[in-house]
């Protein structure tokens, strides 16, 4: 009896807890339905009395919005793949190669993990601009391309992967870049699959880097364009904005409730976003 | 980590008494010249970035420091101007002050939340347990940029629905964006929101480490409820708190976006914290030298919390292995 008070005392609990932690999420829902009038009407109400889909054909038109969403997916997409290609080369030299001065590298690598990126942006941003490649792609994505954490986790994976396996593809003389390529990364799929949320997440997310590294308007992130539109005319369509957000997040929660397990086990056994 | 050190010690063995490889194996040729070369190729792409991204601006900051380098044209060395700027500085004052008083807000608040959630997620025949984890983990996936537009909108003291609610049961908090007192507790409010989740995963991965077998003994003991979180659970996750407490830390030293978006550092530079001074001083200034040495500032600072986090890190590590 007394458990099951304290049962339904926790639950109920929870649900607040929940509910009042979805209560931003919902409301960039609802209003991104309301018309102007709607938004404006006192009393604020969470859902609208006047259902409308303008919002999202306007945020369109008022935004270079496909342009911008062109450009949130190659960055974070471009990102994910070059890290993950080269983390996963470096991973493997430093889990499966035997060579001298190795561990001197991973200590190497290791000490980078420590130095937050807003603390060399300035120095980065000077690199990047002397190399002409403020306002591209490249410019955004290369600084980003490989990353101490992502080595550290796929080395962490690769030692845990027999090394039998290898030792007998080289005795059938395979190449220590097929080994990688076939045997080892195939078995590295969870890890890799972990990683790529992970990087494509925060990528996609990020605000400061977009900002920094891109001045014109057509080569903003979907974050970065959203936030300046809010800051640069002062008084914003909420309508608008709402809808903007609906379709910049709307992709990561998809992809979150697809593979939620991996997610949050992937941050539960590393502790690192 | 288990498996290097146990794999490491026989192999540098092996190696020093050049063990002949095994009967039928290819015998690699000795000193690994051939493999030396072939890890070089394999690090070549990621080593080339971290050295040109990471390892030369870091050289480059502190070189910059001393400088009056801006966006464009010639620089010339000020030796330590800008760090006497900083120290007389009542803005740069101002911003590392914001940054701790944001850390002292910020710390304490999320670590509590998560392991009290944590704790409540934990509680045995919990129903609809993986709906309420994703729920409470929905903010960390979604851009604080972009939520932060919508909570900036539920706090309006016109159309906001937050504020009307508030007001509703008597507490009117005007418009706290505005508000010297209030602006600070509402930008740390929105990373609480936004990180809480994260750091409950964290909290319910260490508690679920704990074996069974202690909860058990302690009853045995008579120790009541209290009694056993008391002398079991915290004790048992204490390596895990000290891990959530000083990545909470970084974290809040990095603050920028929600106040990017909300306050953009006001009113009165109430909110503006040193990432956001580095923004503005480096990127709206264009102070290049003068940032580099406010980001050494932010630098020191999270390489101590790193090397703290290090110790304990690799203590989790072992614990999770024993």
């Amino acid at each position: 009896m007394i458990a099951t008070l304290r049962r339904g005392a926790t639950l109920t609990a929870l649900l607040a807890c929940a509910a009042a932690v979805l209560l931003p999420l919902a409301w960039i829902l609802t209003t991104s339905f309301k018309t102007t009038a709607d938004i404006n009407a006192f009393p604020p109400a969470l859902l609208p009395r006047d259902f409308t889909t303008a919002n999202y054909s306007g945020i369109t038109e008022q935004l270079a919005f496909g342009r911008l969403l062109l450009n949130t997916v190659v960055f974070a997409g471009g990102v994910t793949v070059l890290a993950l290609a080269f983390d996963s080369m470096a991973a493997y030299a430093l889990a499966r190669i035997d060579f001298r001065g190795r561990s001197l590298v991973l200590v190497a690598i290791l000490a980078t993990l420590m130095v937050p990126f807003q603390a060399t942006l300035v120095p980065v941003y000077r690199l990047v601009n002397e190399l002409g490649l403020v306002n591209t792609y490249p410019g955004m994505i290369l600084p980003r391309a490989a990353d101490a954490f992502g080595i550290f986790l796929l080395r962490q994976f690769f030692l845990s992967i027999p090394r039998d396996l290898d030792s007998a593809a080289r005795m059938d003389g395979a190449s220590e870049f097929r080994i990688f390529r076939s045997i080892v990364l195939p078995n590295a799929k969870p890890a890799l699959l972990t990683l790529a949320l992970f990087v494509f997440m925060n990528n996609w997310n990020d605000l400061l880097w977009p900002l920094v590294f891109t001045t014109d308007d057509d080569m903003r992130t979907l974050t970065a364009g959203l936030a300046l539109l809010t800051g640069k005319f002062g008084v914003v369509d909420h309508g608008l904005v709402m809808a903007g957000a609906v379709i910049s997040m709307a992709p990561l929660i998809v992809l979150f409730l697809l593979v939620q397990r991996r997610f949050i086990e992937g941050i539960s056994t590393t502790g690192i976003k | 980590m288990s498996t290097s050190s146990a794999v490491a010690p026989p192999r540098r063995h092996a190696k020093r008494y050049r063990a002949p490889a095994p009967l039928g194996g290819r015998r690699r040729p000795p000193g690994g010249g051939r493999r030396g070369r072939v890890a070089a190729a394999f690090l070549l792409p990621a080593s080339a970035i971290l050295v040109a991204f990471v390892g030369w601006p870091i050289v480059s900051v502190v070189w910059l420091s001393f400088t009056d380098a801006s966006g464009l044209g010639q620089s010339s060395w000020v030796g330590l101007a800008n760090y006497r700027e900083i120290f007389a500085d009542d803005d740069i004052r101002t911003a590392v002050t914001n940054t701790v008083v944001y850390t002292v807000m910020f710390t304490p608040v999320v670590v509590l939340l998560a392991l009290g959630l944590a704790l409540l997620m934990n509680s045995p025949r919990l129903p609809l347990r993986s709906a309420l984890r994703t729920a409470l983990f929905m903010p960390v996936v979604v851009s604080l940029g972009v939520v932060a537009i919508a909570w900036s909108y539920l706090l309006d003291p016109n159309i906001g629905l937050l504020d009307h609610w508030l007001g509703k049961v008597g507490l009117n908090i005007g418009n706290v964006l505005e508000d010297p007192t209030w602006a600070m507790p509402a930008v740390v409010g929105v990373a609480v929101w936004k990180n809480v989740g994260f750091y409950m995963v964290i909290f319910l991965a260490g508690l679920q480490g704990i074996p069974r077998h202690l909860y058990e003994a302690a009853r045995v003991d008579g120790a009541g409820r209290w009694q056993s979180f008391r002398r079991v659970t915290l004790p048992m996750l204490s390596n895990t708190t000290a891990f959530v407490l000083i990545i909470a830390v970084i974290a809040a030293l990095q603050a920028f976006d929600q106040i990017y978006v909300m306050t953009a550092g006001g009113p009165y530079r109430k909110t503006t914290t040193i990432v956001m001074q580095i923004y503005e001083s480096g990127f709206t200034d264009l102070r290049l030298g003068f940032a580099s040495a406010l980001s050494l500032l932010l630098l020191a600072a999270t390489l101590i919390l790193s090397a703290l986090q290090l110790l304990f890190f690799g203590r989790r590590e072992k614990d999770v292995a024993g």
